[in-house]
């Protein structure tokens, strides 16, 4: 099951060797990382979407980053409410002709492009991992030339549907 | 206090600057240093030099080799509580750590260890001797620093102590590269560090609901059983231990590295439990409706196949390591907390006195009918025997360190350890070349006591170049050597799982063991029979200085009751007929 996990780190040096080399010597598979600078001065924030067996593993998941002694606060945001947004920029073959076929087929996911050259144009588009698959999916027939994606960043919703509400979001909404 | 002050008026008497090695130098004698384990080189020099100045501070100890320096540490810790501290040179003196780095993290031993570094404008050019001890160590340490900056190094050296001793114990590093430690500190640093570790923050007490739980759990249990692990030795609950299980009269069963714990010698000990443990302790275990673990971390040598591990009970975990609950054992009643506030908390509990008269019937049945044994020879030995005579020469109150192998086994069978703080093992690494040096660091720790290190012919060879050491510090260590001449455990292995294919197993050519310790101007004596070896007991335990002895066994004996790996505790070959 993937879950999104994030961890508040302290910006100390090392941090995010220690954070991967954790993940990986316990074997928790990573789909992906994103780490940036949060309110707080020295503080960042890392956001995991990771894949696990079971709970018990998950459970080992939080506790070993938790036992991290730069690692400050360490929550499982999978159940809550939250926005979590992605960016891909996505550079594919295309042609004067091409253009306005493309421009139909990004305009309905707000993406833009973002460079242009005689052969190719590239692309910028955020959103739900979902979302942006889906983008990369209609994409694929022109020539995908190249593909960065930020991985997942998210944040808690301010408001948090009753506990026993059954209508969780999807887990990567 | 009063040491640190000395310190400083030395060195401002000197009028030398005062350099970050210094500097270091001073925060050790803050933090109560006694006792250092150091083997020099190029980029700890300035280190040794600030060490030299305060040599009066502190038992500076010149290992053989790094990895001596740090298995005697780790004896000395064990033994002594507080953390062994090892300083050793970059590059291969920092590698030469390794194995003794991970040996302490597996079975939670406070270190301090401290490497020199290049300096920092080469670090990262394949300097010489340039090795990244950050990148090497941080899987295998509780937390690692290299300094930046000299003036974080009070701070870094006040919370690297303070990580390693508290919470779950632990090894922490400390890379010094060498401009910082040879550079001259102009300013004045503030007296007093205050620690600031917002991410470390281990709980020590235990939820109320929970200790409600598990006194709920032990009044319905009708056969509840005591796990009792290294955690309760860490906690120092030995006492409340004792006292809890009296109380409610629960069985206990030890792991390995938590023997001593609870007495060995008392009516309610079941033995050491797992792999090589008594048939008592893994019935108890395979049978109890309610498990108590109290400090232990459900390793697979104590389990065996977990889907046999305890299949009808409730299991209650108390573990100060939050991580260790529910890792391998589901666990229903999960406690995160130091033992002994858990215990404290427990035996303050008004639990009604549970009835499982039954169950105490039968364990102490199982206790009678199947312990330990062995068939002794008519006049040679075999290492079951050489322990037992050590334990009745020593009357069971030694400090005693072993090797890794068969003669650690029977050494966790036969001597039955009565008391906290007196057993010294590699449990969870299973270093070969600890037990020699380990004894070192006890017998540092304790010179009024009798050590005993039991080691194996083979492992023995890994680190006996200690030897220098018992001559040097006059340190009264027995060393002996069940020599089988062979890799025991691994030829045991091979014989009932590899057809008796004795590959890389068995010496043809040793060394001779007297001669050798002769030569480091230590009592050997070689002994062939169970006579010789009664006759020698008093030059052994009467002799005021090192002994080495070569006690001669049977190959061909091995360690039994066994559970077979893969297999459950329910499945034990080898229990007495
Ligand atoms: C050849 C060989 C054979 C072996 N056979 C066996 C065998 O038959 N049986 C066996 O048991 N082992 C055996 N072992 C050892 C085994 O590998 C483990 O090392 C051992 O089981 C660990 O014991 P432990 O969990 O008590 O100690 P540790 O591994 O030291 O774990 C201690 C636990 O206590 C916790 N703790 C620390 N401080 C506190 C505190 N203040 N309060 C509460 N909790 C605390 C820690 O978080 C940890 O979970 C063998 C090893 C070798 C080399
Ligand atoms: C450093 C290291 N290398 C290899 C092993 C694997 N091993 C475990 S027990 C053993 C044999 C030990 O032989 P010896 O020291 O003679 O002790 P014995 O088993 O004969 O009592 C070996 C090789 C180990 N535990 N540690």
């Amino acid at each position: 099951m993937k879950r999104i996990i994030t961890a508040t780190v302290r910006n100390r040096s090392g941090v995010l060797n220690r954070v991967t080399s954790l993940l990986q010597r316990r074997q928790f598979n990573i789909e992906s990382i994103s780490v940036g600078r949060t309110e707080t001065e020295g503080m960042s924030k890392m956001t995991f979407v990771v894949d696990v067996e079971d709970y018990q593993k998950l459970e080992q998941v939080t506790k070993q980053l938790n036992k991290q002694i730069d690692v400050i606060k360490v929550s499982d945001i999978s159940e809550k409410a939250i926005v979590a947004r992605e960016l891909a920029l996505i550079k594919i073959v295309s042609n004067s002709q091409l253009r306005g076929e493309i421009q139909g087929i990004i305009d309905p996911f707000r993406a833009s492009i973002i460079d242009i050259s005689k052969d190719s144009i590239s692309i910028q588009v955020t959103g739900k991992p979902e979302k942006i698959e889906a983008l990369i999916e209609l994409l694929k027939p022109f020539g995908i030339k190249e593909l960065a994606r930020t991985g997942v960043t998210a944040l808690v919703r301010s408001q948090q549907p009753a506990s026993n509400d059954s209508t969780l979001p999807s887990i990567l909404g | 206090m009063e040491r640190a002050n000395t310190q400083a008026e030395q060195t401002s008497m000197q009028k030398e600057p005062k350099t970050g090695a210094d500097l270091l130098v001073e925060s050790l004698i803050n933090e109560g240093v006694e006792t250092i384990f150091g083997y020099p080189g190029g980029a700890a020099l300035p280190i040794f030099d600030a060490l030299y100045k305060a040599q009066n501070s502190f038992t500076q100890i010149l290992a053989r080799h790094e990895q001596g320096s740090i298995h005697a540490a780790e004896g000395y810790a064990r033994v002594s509580g507080k953390p062994g501290v090892v300083i050793a040179t970059s590059g291969p003196g920092a590698t030469n750590l390794v194995t003794g780095i991970a040996d302490a993290m597996i079975d939670s031993l406070p270190l301090i260890v401290i490497t020199g570094q290049v300096a920092q404008g080469i670090i990262g050019t394949d300097a010489f001797q340039e090795v990244d001890v950050m990148g090497v160590t941080t899987p295998i340490t509780k937390h690692n620093y290299q300094v930046r900056n000299v003036n974080d190094l009070p701070r870094i050296v006040k919370e690297a102590f303070h990580i390693a001793t508290t919470g779950r114990p632990g090894p922490v590093l400390i890379d010094m590269p060498k401009d910082i430690s040879a550079e001259v500190i102009t300013n004045h640093l503030p007296k007093e560090v205050i620690l600031d570790l917002p991410g470390y923050q281990p709980t020590i007490k235990p939820n109320p609901l929970q200790i409600k739980k598990l006194a709920e759990a032990i009044e319905q249990a009708k056969k509840p059983v005591i796990l009792s692990g290294a955690g309760i030795l860490f906690a120092k609950a030995s006492e409340e231990i004792k006292t809890f299980a009296e109380k409610y009269s629960i069985p206990v069963a030890s792991t390995l590295l938590g023997l001593g714990a609870f007495p060995g010698e008392h009516p309610l000990f079941l033995g050491m439990a797992g792999m090589h443990g008594t048939y008592a302790a893994n019935t108890a275990l395979y049978e109890c409706d309610l498990l108590i673990n109290i400090g232990a971390r459900f390793d697979d040598r104590l389990t065996g196949n977990l889907a046999s591990f305890a299949p009808n009970a409730t299991v209650a975990h108390i573990d100060i390591d939050p991580a260790e609950i529910g890792k391998n054992v589901p666990t229903e009643i999960p406690i995160v907390s130091d033992a002994k506030e858990a215990l404290t908390k427990l035996l303050a509990h008004n639990i009604q006195q549970p009835t499982h008269e039954d169950w105490l019937v039968r364990l102490h049945e199982n206790r009678k009918e199947y312990p330990l044994w062995y068939n002794n020879p008519d006049s040679e030995m075999i290492g079951q025997w050489v322990i037992e005579k050590v334990y009745e020469a020593t009357e069971g109150k030694a400090i005693v360190t072993t090797d890794v192998g068969q003669h650690q086994m029977w050494t966790a069978q036969f001597y039955k350890f009565n008391s906290p703080d007196r057993w010294v093992s590699s449990g969870g690494l299973g270093t070969m070349g600890f037990g020699f040096p380990a004894a070192i660091g006890a017998q540092l720790a304790k010179p009024e006591d009798t050590v005993v290190s039991i080691v194996g012919d083979g492992g023995f060879q890994m680190t006996l170049q200690e030897l220098s050491i018992l001559q040097e510090r006059g340190l009264p260590v027995k060393v002996i050597i069940v020599n089988n001449q062979a890799l025991g455990m691994v030829r045991q292995w091979q014989e009932a799982f590899y057809s008796e294919r004795y590959s890389q197993s068995i010496f043809n050519i040793q060394p001779d063991f007297v001669k050798l310790a002769e030569s480091y101007n230590v009592k050997g004596l070689k002994v062939t029979t169970q006579q010789e070896f009664i006759d020698a007991l008093p030059e052994i335990f009467d002799y005021e200085g090192p002994v080495l002895v070569d006690a001669r066994v049977i190959q061909q004996e091995n360690v039994f009751p066994m559970i077979a790996p893969g297999k459950g505790l329910n499945e034990m070959i080898g229990v007495k007929p």
